[in-house]
């Protein structure tokens, strides 16, 4: 019976999951390299042409595409970077100072928000933004100037809304961390005399560093690829201010029928992406 | 103490303000859902109906598109859940050269921007006729999903000691036997979190059955309810609030299953810890 365990064979079980992976997702990923390099469009049956780095030429030519670029860069900075990680962590050493009902109220409603789905989260935050909706309604309470908020700021507005769906993933990895912290340390800086905020400085916060990168990548790779909140919320509109690479992708790829130029955009996007997966990868030194 | 009084208090205070913050969108889905005049402020309606769900519960627009979901997230969950324990097998209990290559490179594609694939997906499926399939759709979501589950099966099975199976095997049972009678029952725990967290993923995924899927009538909640209010304008706010309540349930329960079993952790255990 030792023949079950030995042999190339036993290596069968990954065939089923291989052949998927391989069809569906390295198929695609190969697809897209070569679909960049040609001007396929979707209208008219001419065919695709080799046209060599002409997409890429034309992209970085492309003020829509810059556009693209830099609101991509700050959407992930605003609601990735500032946002989800920030907050989160904030929250994780907040709930470490408060006291239980508050921290299962406010846990409850962030991991909800996390949970629901996308196009809900994308809907209610919508409704939240509109200027009939909620914000207004608050500042106008306050007696604060109030507007349109998807109108004149619409990328912040999908920020925010970025924020609200996706700090809870921050916020369990940071809990995660801190609570592995032994409470000798920071104990032991308090009787020294470290202030509040030079303990997180000098102690807190270089323990879990190796959180933070971790947490960081993986919010920059999540938040790179959002698209349905973004494009029920605003379409990338007004005009194309808030019109992320994602949205960027699809709007030439599908309602301008550019399918190659399109794909340039989704290479160059899985090209970053994969920048910071071999970061990630290494920053975890994975053992396998 | 009075000083640790003082930054609970402080702690509480800004905590609570914050889950004022992240309770706004969803009070006014409560709130709009049973209120028959509603609009899209957060307002206690004047009388409580149930009008709005009464509306939205007719084939069209809940039952259809729920059974879609159900059918096209099920079979997905369950091709994902079944190829990643198969796959997990090997991975967990043989050391070969190319276990770690492998590994590593289902760990690299979990984190690719799947979003970034979508145009050729597309262009593939029209191609080879998987295009508004809903057993093709099927099969690219449950490959969406297949890295990260297989890594988190990984994991989970690691925790299996050797032992078990090398007792069933001087017995003389196959590794498919030991895998499915001797393995797979001792983790239990982690084979439900792998399959709610899957099935939670695709019920919510939004992209994917929106470039795949044409016909109305094998739409998924998830794009049916895009389609409800992608006509701004026109929307009754309290049935849209409605039938996304109806919507979101589901994942809701299924989480809270996972999340007391497990704490609320889980889903990170593979991800982040290595």
């Amino acid at each position: 019976m030792s023949a079950t365990r030995t042999g190339w064979w036993r290596w069968v079980p990954l065939t089923p999951a291989t052949i998927l992976l391989l069809l569906f997702l390295a198929g695609p990923i190969g697809y897209c390299v070569w679909i960049a390099f040609t001007d396929t469009q979707l209208t008219g049956a001419s065919g695709s042409d080799f046209v060599g780095l002409d997409n890429f030429r034309r992209a970085f030519a492309d003020d829509n595409f810059r556009n693209a670029v830099r609101l991509t860069l700050v959407f992930t900075f605003v609601s990735a970077v500032i946002g989800q990680n920030t907050l989160g962590l904030a929250l994780a050493g907040l709930m470490r100072a408060a006291s239980r009902p508050v921290r299962t109220l406010t846990g409850t409603l962030v991991i909800t928000a996390w949970v629901l789905p996308e196009i809900v989260a994308a809907f209610l935050l919508y409704t939240f933004f509109r200027r009939e909706g909620t914000l207004n309604a608050i500042l106008d309470w306050l007696h604060l100037p109030s507007q349109n908020w998807l109108f004149t700021l619409p990328i912040l507005a999908v920020s925010f809304a970025n924020v609200w769906r996706g700090t809870a993933f921050s916020m369990l990895i940071y809990s995660a961390a801190l609570s592995e912290i032994p409470r000798e340390i920071t104990e032991a800086a308090e009787v020294d005399g470290a202030s509040g905020p030079r303990r997180i400085w000098y102690i807190t916060l270089p323990m879990i560093r190796r959180s933070i990168g971790t947490n960081l990548m993986l919010n920059t790779l999540s938040t790179l690829s959002v698209f349905g909140l973004i494009w029920a919320m605003t379409r990338g509109g007004p005009g194309n201010r808030s019109q992320t690479l994602p949205v960027f992708m699809y709007d030439q790829a599908f309602l301008k029928s550019l399918i190659g130029y399109g794909t340039a955009v989704a290479l160059l996007l899985l090209l970053v992406g994969s920048l910071f997966s071999i970061v990630y990868l290494r920053l975890m030194k994975v053992e396998v | 103490m009075r000083r640790t009084t003082r930054a609970r208090l402080t702690a509480n205070g800004a905590l609570l303000l914050t889950a004022a913050a992240f309770a706004l969108p969803l009070v006014w889905l409560l709130l709009a859902s049973v209120n028959a005049e509603a609009d899209l402020r957060v307002r206690v309606p004047s009388s409580v109906t149930a009008e709005n769900y009464d509306a939205v519960l007719t084939d069209e627009i809940t039952f259809t598109p729920m059974l879609n979901s159900l059918l096209l997230c099920g079979g997905s969950t369950l091709l994902t859940v079944v190829c990643a324990a198969f796959a997990a097998y090997p991975l967990s209990r043989h050391r070969s050269r190319f276990s770690r290559p492998y590994l590593l490179t289902i760990l690299f594609t979990t984190c690719l921007p799947i979003t970034a694939i979508m145009v050729p997906v597309y262009g593939l499926f029209v191609q080879v006729n998987l295009i508004d399939t809903t057993y093709g759709t099927g099969l690219f979501l449950a490959t969406s999903q297949l890295p990260f589950a297989i890594w988190l099966m990984k994991n989970f099975m690691d925790g299996v000691p050797v032992v078990l199976e090398e007792a069933a095997w001087t017995d003389g049972a196959t590794s498919l036997q030991t895998l499915t009678r001797v393995v797979l029952p001792l983790m239990g725990p982690g084979l439900t979190v792998v399959t709610i967290y899957t099935f939670i993923q695709l019920w919510g995924n939004f992209f994917v059955p929106f470039m795949l899927l044409l016909s109305p009538e094998q739409l998924p909640a998830s794009v049916s309810i895009f389609t409800f209010f992608g006509n701004y304008g026109s929307v009754i706010y309290g049935q849209l609030a409605a039938f996304s309540i109806l919507y979101s349930v589901p994942v809701l329960l299924l989480y809270i299953l996972i999340a007391r079993r497990l704490g609320g952790g889980f889903a990170l255990g593979g991800a982040v810890k290595g």
